[in-house]
């Protein structure tokens, strides 16, 4: 699509975003795959819809605010990138374009608030701690709550696990066969520690030696998303330092982290420091496609047989590409039948903060999901971001459905220790 | 103007009329985006009371309105008019009943094609007009362009699969065209009505035939070292008496394209790939197989494989399919042409395009549904680079001007819409025109249904 960017007022992220505006050729074909477009079904609230939009306001055609409503409601979730014949790197255009909204509009007041309740709570570990215990005191006052505040209350867990140290480093098991450095997720360390114990454990056991550098934070996914892309790069500047470069891959558990790792580049483009962020972001790797690539040095079986039902995490399937990689991993397991999800490719609607921001259509999108996912009849889901497994456990457990919500890399673990 | 809206505000749309700026240039364009233009208010319906209460609106106020489903169309068929109101249609998507005894379905004009097929098939039937962007295209805009694609050469086109419609006549009124059976008795008032691009009316329900789901389907791809080589064969295989449901051919550019975008996996270093699908019975099936089989390597076909796997099908298909978007892989910008020639003067046709298209120094693509001689010229530019949009579009109509010469048609599926409506009078008489603009006088005398389309407004 033609376009008349203002290129030197936008800066160096001009660039990303025009390319992606130029490959669209508004054929439609991403509408199908579009969560808010399948839910509302208006042109707005769809990718090339979207594209549209960003492009007037950011040529001056329309007002920024009138195509503020429409970018705020897309999850993100990438599925256009995967729908798209044309190669349009959706994400490259509405990353900085939050980035570029987010000093430019006007938000009310509890808006404000609730976004910066999000953004300086749950990237950091000890504070998150601390409004989980303020909420399990709030429950009782939720009804009169605003409705995004509920939803934060919702997904927080009732009981934390305990916070569990991690070692510095763990040696490989037999002979070293790799050496990666591990982000262990500030929420979802918090949320379930399990997953990065777990990860630990099955990479070890297959000959990998793993780095935990002791002080990693937030690697700043949340904010870069959301468009705060100051704190983003301080978040990723702090990461990359943290991390050291003797390895053979960074690996990531929780698919946001892990896309919003791989895309330093762009957000760190016309920085003095982006060619160093491109090149870190090149080694970070999602913990299945790295196991898979190595190869499991040998089948894990089950005790009893399980139907496990994989759902995508968003930003691994459509962001990542990583799509067979964890169904490999599954199929390896012996003893476990893996069944597709009808919709898979559909977000569950957790999406980052956007179950907070948007929890209307949070909220059906999660329905949606729960009824999906319990039609296959599995015992066990398994999906590979902590945001997915927070959602579709609370939604599953709605339908009144408790089925476990696993991370693939925990499933594998559990089969290893032949506790499942 | 502001009338119009407020008048529209009355039929109970709710937040479903849409006048802000968002949503007005969200609408702003189909899939032909040459061409922009906001609409004063878009209206999305929900119900047949709803868009008959819509047109109304605009016939009483003299305010012209155009139909849109999901905005694929390639000519700009649902593209805005100015001053008019869009009526958008793609929520009004259900399938309504499907009977597998009379192989019907009923459904609304928001259905997508493929989704009157995943009802079909628990029935074991399925839906056979094939547009490459079945994915997300709307029956009703199928209907309103006569919708054809990659199988219509053994099924034939939409209309052969209409077989009534429920429409709202430009005046508002609701009249019921055909019948549930084919056998309906008086003019084919459902014929008339496929392919009008919406200058009579909005369709709001549609019956549908359903073809049982074939015993089996066997897809060929063989690869040549030239195109004409390709188009040689496709006549052989015509001449020898067999009936193929597809035959598709896809040049060099457009292999590449595809394989950038979806990575169907073609055989490398093909300069030309034809792709030719049979079905029907098993032992009718395995007949033809060993004699296509025979005619394509008496062909010159440099290799080729033959699959029945559903998956290894639907990889051969979602390269050929998705190749009109791909090119965005190769391009900035293109135009796809949608020009018919006689099938036994293809290999002319592609010569002679190939040597337009050196001589121009635009790009072009070819990917076809040879079986029919429907061409699709995919002409790539770069609108940046100055001049080279109106070479292009020279180009386009060079091509068109070659189809009409050659005993073919401007267009074959894609319909006239906006685009190639300055093309009409190469193909038709002034007579042949006049005649169908006092058709469409005799059924919206006022000009309010989709207005410009087809029929170039007349020089005051």
């Amino acid at each position: 699509m033609r376009h008349a960017l203002p290129m030197a007022q936008i800066g160096p992220q001009a660039e990303p975003m025009a390319r992606a505006i130029g490959a669209c050729v508004h054929c439609g074909f991403c509408l199908p795959s579009c969560p808010t477009y399948v839910e509302l079904g208006e042109e707005m609230d769809s990718p090339r819809g979207r594209i549209i939009l960003m492009k007037e306001a950011l040529e001056g055609t329309i007002e920024l605010e009138a195509a503020l409503p429409h970018v705020d409601r897309c999850l993100g979730c990438l599925a256009c990138v995967s729908a798209c014949p044309s190669g349009v790197q959706y994400g490259e255009l509405l990353t900085p374009f939050r980035a570029y909204a987010e000093p430019r509009r006007k938000r009310g007041v509890l808006e404000r608030v609730q976004r910066r309740l999000v953004l300086q709570t749950l990237p950091y570990p000890r504070r998150l701690r601390l409004a989980a215990r303020a909420a399990r005191l709030a429950r009782p006052v939720a009804r009169v709550l605003p409705t995004s505040l509920a939803t934060m209350l919702r997904l927080l867990p009732r009981e934390l696990p305990a916070a569990q140290p991690l070692p510095h480093i763990v040696p490989a098991e037999g002979e070293r066969r790799a050496r990666v450095a591990l982000l262990a997720g500030c929420a979802q360390q918090v949320l379930d520690p399990d997953i990065t114990a777990a990860a630990i454990r099955v990479l070890a056991r297959n000959g990998v030696e793993v780095v935990i550098p002791a002080d990693q934070g937030c690697c700043g996914a949340l904010a870069s998303h959301t468009g705060a892309a100051a704190q983003a790069r301080a978040h990723a500047r702090a990461t990359m330092a943290a991390f050291p470069r003797d390895v053979d891959a960074v690996i990531t558990t929780a698919a946001g982290c892990g896309s919003g790792m791989q895309e330093y580049g762009t957000l760190l483009l016309g920085e003095p420091d982006h060619d160093d962020a491109a090149q870190f972001a090149g080694g970070v790797v999602d913990v299945c496609a790295f196991l898979a690539e190595l190869g499991l040095r040998e089948a894990p079986a089950t005790r009893a047989p399980v139907t496990v039902a994989y759902q995508d995490a968003c930003h691994l399937a459509h962001a990542q590409g990583v799509h067979s990689a964890p169904r490999q991993l599954l199929d390896a397991i012996v003893g476990v039948t893996l069944i597709e999800v009808p919709e898979a490719e559909l977000c569950c609607g957790s999406a980052g903060t956007y179950n907070v921001e948007q929890p209307e259509i949070a909220a059906a999108l999660g329905r949606r999901k729960a009824v999906n996912l319990s039609a296959t009849g599995a015992h066990v889901v398994a999906s590979g971001n902590i945001g997915c497994m927070t959602q579709i456990s609370t939604h599953l457990s709605e339908l009144g459905h408790d089925l476990p919500v696993l991370h693939t890399i925990q499933l594998l673990d559990r089969a290893y220790a032949r506790t499942m | 103007m502001n009338d119009v809206v407020a008048a529209l505000g009355g039929i109970g749309l709710g937040d479903r009329l849409l006048t802000g700026p968002a949503a007005l240039a969200a609408f702003s364009s189909d899939a032909q985006t040459a061409f922009q233009q906001r609409a004063i208010a878009v209206v999305v319906a929900e119900t047949v009371g709803e868009v008959q209460a819509a047109v109304r609106v605009c016939h009483a106020a003299g305010v012209p309105f155009v139909a849109r489903g999901s905005g694929t169309s390639l000519s700009g068929g649902s593209l805005p008019v100015e001053g008019g109101v869009l009526i958008a249609l793609n929520r009004m998507n259900r399938v309504l009943r499907v009977d597998a005894d009379t192989r019907t379905a009923v459904v609304e004009p928001g259905v997508i094609n493929l989704d009157v097929t995943r009802a079909a098939t628990p029935h074991g039937l399925y839906y056979a007009p094939d547009p490459s962007s079945q994915s997300i295209c709307t029956i009703g805009g199928n209907i309103a362009f006569n919708s054809g694609g990659a199988h219509c050469l053994l099924h034939g086109m939409t209309s052969n699969h209409v077989l009534g419609v429920r429409v709202v006549l430009p005046d508002g009124e609701l009249a019921e065209l055909g019948g549930p059976s084919a056998e309906t008795p008086g003019p084919d008032w459902t014929g008339l009505f496929c392919g009008s691009e919406g200058l009579f009316g909005i369709v709001v329900e549609a019956t549908l035939r359903l073809m049982p789901v074939p015993e089996a389907v066997r897809t060929s791809l063989a690869v040549y070292d030239s195109l004409e080589a390709a188009g040689d064969a496709v006549a052989q295989i015509v001449r020898a008496g067999l009936l193929p449901v597809a035959l598709e051919i896809m040049d060099a550019l457009a292999i590449e394209a595809a394989e950038a975008s979806v990575k169907p996996g073609y055989p490398p270093g093909a300069t030309a790939l034809l792709i030719v699908e049979l079905e029907g019975e098993r032992d009718v099936v395995d007949a033809d197989a060993a004699r296509l089989d025979a005619l394509l390597t008496a062909s010159g076909a440099r290799e080729f494989l033959a699959t029945e796997d559903l998956d290894e099908r639907a990889l051969i298909w979602k390269g050929r399919k998705a190749a009109f978007s791909a090119v965005g892989w190769l391009a900035p910008d293109y135009i796809v042409q949608d020009g018919v020639v006689p099938r036994t003067r293809l290999g002319e046709a592609l010569v002679e395009i190939g040597r337009m298209s050196e001589e121009s120094g635009i790009r072009v693509a070819n990917v076809f549904h040879a079986g029919d001689g429907n061409l699709h010229p995919l002409i790539l530019f770069d609108s940046a680079v100055p001049g080279e949009l109106e070479r292009a579009e020279r180009l386009g109509g060079d091509i068109l001007r070659l189809c009409i010469a050659l005993g073919g048609s401007i267009t074959g599926e894609h319909g006239v819409g906006i685009e190639k409506r300055e093309y009409l009078p190469l193909m038709y008489a002034p007579d042949d025109l006049a005649a169908m603009r006092r058709l469409r006088d005799g059924v919206d005398p006022a000009g309010l249904a989709n207005p410009g389309k087809m029929l170039a407004p007349e020089a005051a």
